[in-house]
C-alpha cells in the first residue's frame, strides 16, 4: 500500500476491508474487491470516484483497470455522482401488481425527478430498474440505502421519505 | 502439458498430438484452418468468441477448439453441417454490432473479421435494430481507438496482462454496455504498446501514424531488421510506391518471437522528417549550397588531404554510429586508416576505455536471445533493460513469472514489469563498492580460491545482507547471469564494472553478457570501427584515440558517418567545442540540423534503413542481412556505396566492389576467427575508490531519443519516453537544497551553469541529479557522469 490509499480511504473503511481480506489468502486479496468497493461507495455517500477506485486498487494489490471493471460491471456501484439516499422501487411482477406504479410516480413527483436522476440538493437518487428485492409478500415495497420499506401507500411514501435527513 | 504422445482424427485424416495440447494448436500445426477471433499463440486462451466451434464425436454440442484439450481416439470434424452452422451462427452475431464500415476502415483488406465474413457470413442481415456504438477515446499517438467496431476478443487487454505486464486495457460495463477500453483517458505507456494493432483482430485497434495513408492492398511487404536495439528484431516493411508506410514485426521465435518495441515500429517516420538532407552541400564563407556529388567529393579529397599532409594524420578524428551497418562500418574503417588514420571510433557514449584491450572480441549477449526464458537469476548491472532492449526485457519477464530472481543494481530506481528479487539503488561512484560487496559474499559464502590482488582490494568493503542475498541467488541458481547495461557502460569506471562483473560471474558460475545501446554495437567492434582493432577483432599495430579522447582533444578535422556527436556522444559539450573549433568537418548524414550546419564544412546525404543493403550483428551474434527497399530520398546514397566512391576518388586499391555483399564477403573472410566468449577477458582489478565526491550526475537516454531517426519520428516523440530537459532529484534532495518547491534550479557542471526545470522524481538515488540525453536544455553541461552543483535559480 502506498500513502494514496492511506490518504483517500479512511481509517473506518480499511478496517471494514481488513475484516474481509482476512477471509481470503493472503495471495489472493482481489477476492475482496467486492466489499472493499461497497465499503469505498459507503464512506463516499453513495457513490465512487476515480481516486477511490485507484486507492482501492492500490490497496489490494490490483491494477486500476481491472477495479474499474468490477464497479462499472455491477449495478450496485455508482461510478456517476449520485444523491445520497439511493431509491429503489421494485417494480417487478408481485410489486407491479400491488400498483408500484403509483409508489414510483409518487416518488418522482415528490421529489421533482425522474428515475435514475438526483436531486439538486444532492439528498435524492432513484435508482433504474430494480429487479425483484424478493419481498413479495411486502409489496410493493422499496428499498433506501439498503433498508426495506414494505406495504407502501403513495403517504407512507411522503412520510418516510420526510423522515430522512 | 506431457509428452504423452496420443492419435486423433482430424477430418478424416491422423494426426499426432501431445496430451493435453489444445486442438486448435494440433489443426493449426498441420494446416487445417479453424477460423478464430480471440485465440492467440502467445496468450492465453479465453475462449470468449466461440468462432473456432468445431464437431468432436460423442460431444451433444460443438466445442472451441482453442479451449478443448485433445484426447486419445479424438474424432473431429471442423467442415461438418455442425461446426459449420455454429460458426456461421457466432458470424452472425458477430456482426449484429459491428459497422459496415469497411471502406474507411484502415484494417479493410487485412481484416480477421471480413476475411471471416467472407467465408462465414450472410448476404443480407436478419438484424433490425440499431447498432451499439461506442465514444472512441484517445490512448495516446501510437493507437487509433475505433472502439465501434471491437468484437472483445480481449486479446489486447490480454496482451496487457500477460506480456506487457502493464495492464492498462479492461473490459468495463457489461452486457451491450460493456466496452474495450483503458476507462479513464490515458495514453497507454508500455513500451511494446504497439502490438496491441497487430493483435487486433478487427479495426478497432489501428496505427495512428499510419491512419488513412495507404489502403492494405495497395502495401507490398519487403523484410528488415529493426535498427534500433541490439536485439535486432525481424520486422516487415511495408512501402507504397516508394515510401515506406509502416512497419510491423516478422516472426522469429530465437529472437522477436511475434512482438515489436514500439521504438521500431514507429521510428520510420523519422524517414521523411523535413530535416532530411537531400542533395551534397558545401559551406562557402559561412553559406550553404547545393553541389553535385563530384564536385562534394572532390572536396572532401582536397580538404581532407589538406589536413593530413599539413597537420598529419592523426588530426583527423572518424566518428560513426553504432546503428551504421557491418559495411558501412568495415568500409569507413578501410578508408580510414588506407588514410593512415587511426582515430576511428563507435563508442560514443563510452568514457572508460582503459580495459579495451584485453576485453574479448565484441560485447556479447554472453547467450542467445532465447536462452533468457530459462534462467534461473539475472543479475544487471546498470540497465534499463525494459527501455532498452524491450524484447529481451520480455525474455527476462516470462523467466521472472516462472520464478526466476532478477535483481538489480542501478543509480535510478526503474520499474519493471515484473517483481525484482533484490535491489541496490546507489549513486554511481558507489556501483563498484557495491559490485565488490557482492563479490566478497560470494567468496565468504562458498570459501573459494581469491586472487590475493583482489582480495587486497575487496577486503574493506562492508558486507550487508542485500549483498549476500544477491550472491547467495546467484551461486545457487544453475542457470544464471550477470548483465552489463547502457549505463555501465557509460560509467566512468566502466572497467571496474566489468571486471568486478566478471569476477562476479566467474565465482558464482554464472554467464557474463552485455546489453548494448544499438543495432550494431557488436558489429562495429568485429567491423573494426574501433581505434585499437582491425576488422575481425585483430589487435590495430597502431591503436587510434577512442571517441571520447577524440573530441576532449580537438582535433583539426573530423568526419563523421550518421553522428550528431552533440546528441550522440558522452560528452556533449566537448563534442559541440571539438567540433565548432575544427578546422574541417566532414558530415556523412542522412538529416541536417542547425548544430550540424554550424559545424560542418560538408554534408553528404546518406539513406537509412530500409533504403539500404546491408548488415547488423546483434548483441547475441547473430547476422542479419537485409536488403533496401525504398530508393533513397532525393539525391542521397547509400553510405557504403559513398565509402565505396570516396575510396576510388582517393585513389585507393581494393575499393572495387559492386554490391554490398562484396564488402560483406570480405568482412567474413577477415572476421573468420570470431568467437563468442566473455569470460576471463578483463583487467587485474584496480583499487576501488570509497570516498564520495558530493552530487553526481547521472545521464539516461530515454527510449526514444537513442539516435538520429528516432530523434525525428513525430509520434514516438509525443510518447513519455523522450527527454524533458529537466533535472531529477528525489525529495531527500529537494528538501536539503531548498528545491522543494522552486520551478528552476540552476544547475553547474565543470564550470558552466544552465537553469533546467526542476522534477521531484523519488526514483533517482540520494545525492544525484538524473539528466536525460540529447535535450538542448542540457548540452551546455556536458559529461554524462561527474559532479556537479545545484541552487535554486
Amino acid at each position: 500500500m502506498t500513502e494514496t490509499a492511506k490518504t483517500i480511504l479512511t481509517d473506518h473503511t480499511r478496517s471494514e476491508i481488513d475484516v474481509w481480506l482476512k477471509k481470503y489468502p493472503e495471495d489472493r486479496k482481489q477476492s475482496a474487491v467486492l466489499a472493499a468497493l461497497r465499503e469505498a461507495q459507503h464512506q463516499n455517500h453513495g457513490y465512487l470516484t476515480t481516486e477511490l477506485m485507484d486507492a482501492v486498487a492500490d490497496y489490494l494489490g490490483m491494477s486500476n483497470i481491472a477495479v474499474y471493471e468490477v464497479a462499472s460491471f455491477y449495478s450496485m456501484f455508482e461510478t456517476q455522482p449520485v444523491g445520497r439516499h439511493s431509491i429503489s422501487v421494485c417494480t417487478n411482477i408481485s410489486c407491479l401488481l400491488m400498483g408500484s406504479d403509483d409508489i414510483v410516480e409518487r416518488v418522482e413527483k415528490k421529489l421533482g425527478i425522474k428515475t435514475g436522476e438526483s436531486t439538486a440538493d444532492g439528498k435524492f437518487y432513484i435508482k433504474c430498474e430494480e429487479e425483484c428485492l424478493a419481498a413479495c409478500c411486502g409489496g410493493p415495497m422499496m428499498m433506501i440505502d439498503h433498508k426495506y420499506y414494505e406495504n407502501l401507500t403513495p403517504e407512507k411514501v411522503d412520510e418516510i421519505l420526510d423522515s430522512l435527513d | 502439458m506431457s509428452d504423452e504422445q496420443i492419435t486423433i482424427e482430424v477430418d478424416g485424416k491422423s494426426l499426432k498430438a501431445n496430451k493435453g495440447q489444445m486442438l486448435i494448436e494440433i489443426t493449426d500445426a498441420n494446416d487445417i484452418y479453424v477460423p478464430r477471433f480471440c485465440y492467440h499463440k502467445k496468450l492465453t486462451v479465453a475462449a470468449n468468441c466461440r468462432m473456432c466451434l468445431v464437431e468432436v464425436e460423442k460431444a451433444p454440442k460443438p466445442l472451441p477448439a482453442c479451449a478443448t484439450p485433445v484426447m486419445d481416439g479424438m474424432k473431429v470434424k471442423t467442415r461438418s453441417r455442425l461446426a459449420v452452422d455454429a460458426q456461421k451462427s457466432i458470424m452472425e452475431f458477430l456482426l449484429i454490432n459491428h459497422p459496415l464500415d469497411c471502406p474507411i476502415c484502415d484494417q479493410g483488406g487485412e481484416c480477421e473479421l471480413q476475411d471471416l465474413a467472407m467465408g462465414y457470413g450472410g448476404d443480407v442481415s436478419r438484424y433490425q435494430e440499431k447498432k451499439r456504438v461506442v465514444k472512441d477515446k484517445n490512448i495516446g499517438p501510437l493507437i487509433q481507438t475505433d472502439l465501434t467496431r471491437c468484437i472483445h476478443c480481449t486479446r489486447c487487454v490480454r496482451f496487457g496482462e500477460e506480456v506487457a505486464g502493464l495492464r492498462e486495457m479492461g473490459a468495463t460495463g457489461r452486457g451491450e454496455n460493456m466496452e474495450i477500453g483503458t476507462y479513464i483517458e490515458k495514453s497507454v505507456s508500455s513500451e511494446m504498446s504497439g502490438n496491441i494493432i497487430d493483435l487486433c483482430p478487427v479495426g478497432a485497434l489501428t496505427s495512428k501514424p499510419f491512419r488513412y495513408s495507404a489502403r492494405t492492398w495497395e502495401l507490398v511487404q519487403k523484410n528488415g531488421i529493426a535498427p534500433h536495439d541490439s536485439v535486432g528484431s525481424n520486422i516487415h516493411i511495408h512501402i507504397k510506391g516508394d515510401r515506406v508506410k509502416r512497419v510491423a514485426p516478422a516472426d522469429n521465435e530465437a529472437i522477436n518471437e511475434v512482438w515489436l518495441s514500439d521504438r521500431d515500429r514507429f521510428s520510420y517516420e523519422g524517414i521523411y522528417s523535413d530535416d532530411r538532407l537531400q542533395v551534397p552541400m558545401l559551406k562557402e564563407d559561412g553559406a550553404w549550397k547545393e553541389v553535385d556529388w563530384e564536385t562534394a567529393l572532390d572536396v572532401v579529397k582536397q580538404k581532407l588531404t589538406d589536413t593530413i599532409d599539413s597537420q598529419g594524420a592523426d588530426q583527423v578524428g572518424v566518428l560513426a554510429s553504432p546503428s551504421s551497418t557491418v559495411e558501412e562500418l568495415y568500409l569507413l574503417q578501410k578508408l580510414a586508416r588506407a588514410l593512415k588514420v587511426n582515430n576511428i571510433d563507435s563508442r560514443l557514449r563510452q568514457v572508460d576505455f582503459s580495459d579495451q584491450d584485453a576485453v574479448s572480441q565484441f560485447p556479447w549477449l554472453g547467450q542467445s536471445i532465447a536462452a533468457f526464458e530459462t534462467l534461473q537469476s539475472a543479475f544487471l548491472i546498470g540497465s534499463n533493460v525494459r527501455k532498452e532492449q524491450p524484447i529481451i526485457n520480455h525474455r527476462i519477464r516470462k523467466a521472472a513469472l516462472k520464478g526466476a530472481s532478477v535483481m538489480m543494481l542501478n543509480p535510478v530506481d526503474y520499474d519493471f514489469n515484473y517483481p525484482v528479487a533484490a535491489k541496490s539503488i546507489v549513486a554511481p561512484e558507489k556501483m563498484p563498492i557495491e559490485l565488490a560487496a557482492v563479490l566478497k559474499a560470494l567468496i565468504e559464502s562458498s570459501g573459494q580460491a581469491i586472487d590475493a590482488q583482489v582480495k587486497e582490494c575487496i577486503d574493506n568493503v562492508s558486507v550487508t545482507d542485500a549483498h549476500k542475498a544477491i550472491a547467495s541467488k546467484l551461486s545457487e541458481s544453475e542457470n544464471s547471469i550477470v548483465l552489463l547495461g547502457n549505463i555501465a557502460t557509460a560509467h566512468p569506471q566502466f572497467s571496474i564494472l566489468r571486471t568486478l562483473a566478471g569476477l562476479i560471474a566467474k565465482y558464482s558460475q554464472s554467464k557474463l553478457g552485455y546489453l548494448s545501446e544499438a543495432a550494431n554495437s557488436s558489429g562495429a567492434w568485429l567491423a573494426g570501427a574501433v581505434p585499437h582493432r582491425l576488422a575481425g577483432g585483430t589487435q590495430s599495430s597502431a591503436a587510434g584515440l577512442d571517441a571520447n579522447t577524440m573530441l576532449q582533444s580537438k582535433l583539426k578535422a573530423y568526419v563523421l558517418l550518421g553522428v550528431e556527436p552533440e546528441l550522440d556522444c558522452w560528452d556533449s559539450h566537448a563534442a559541440r567545442t571539438a567540433l565548432n573549433e575544427a578546422e574541417l568537418v566532414v558530415s556523412l548524414t542522412a538529416f541536417r540540423s542547425e548544430e550540424i550546419e554550424s559545424y560542418a564544412d560538408v554534408m553528404l546525404p546518406i539513406s537509412v534503413f530500409a533504403e539500404t543493403s546491408g548488415t547488423f550483428i546483434n548483441n547475441a551474434g547473430d547476422s542479419q542481412g537485409f536488403t533496401g527497399v525504398v530508393p533513397p530520398l532525393g539525391e542521397a546514397r547509400p553510405a557504403w556505396k559513398l565509402l565505396r566512391v570516396l575510396g576510388n576518388v582517393f585513389g585507393l586499391d581494393g575499393f572495387e566492389y559492386q554490391s554490398s555483399a562484396d564488402v560483406y564477403a570480405e568482412f567474413k573472410q577477415a572476421s573468420a576467427n570470431i568467437k563468442t566468449e566473455n569470460m576471463d577477458q578483463w583487467q587485474a582489478l584496480a583499487a576501488i575508490a570509497t570516498e564520495s565526491s558530493g552530487l553526481q550526475r547521472i545521464t539516461e537516454i530515454p527510449m526514444n531519443m537513442i539516435d538520429s531517426i528516432c530523434r525525428r519520428a513525430v509520434s514516438l516523440q509525443k510518447t513519455n519516453d523522450v527527454s524533458d530537459g529537466a533535472l531529477h532529484i528525489n525529495t531527500a534532495l529537494a528538501d536539503k537544497t531548498n528545491l522543494t518547491d522552486a520551478s528552476d534550479a540552476k544547475v553547474e557542471q565543470d564550470g558552466r551553469t544552465v537553469t533546467l526545470k526542476v522534477v521531484i522524481d523519488d526514483r533517482v538515488a540520494d545525492d544525484c541529479v538524473l539528466i536525460q540525453a540529447a535535450h538542448p536544455a542540457q548540452l551546455e553541461l556536458g559529461a554524462s557522469f561527474g559532479s556537479v552543483r545545484i541552487a535554486k535559480a
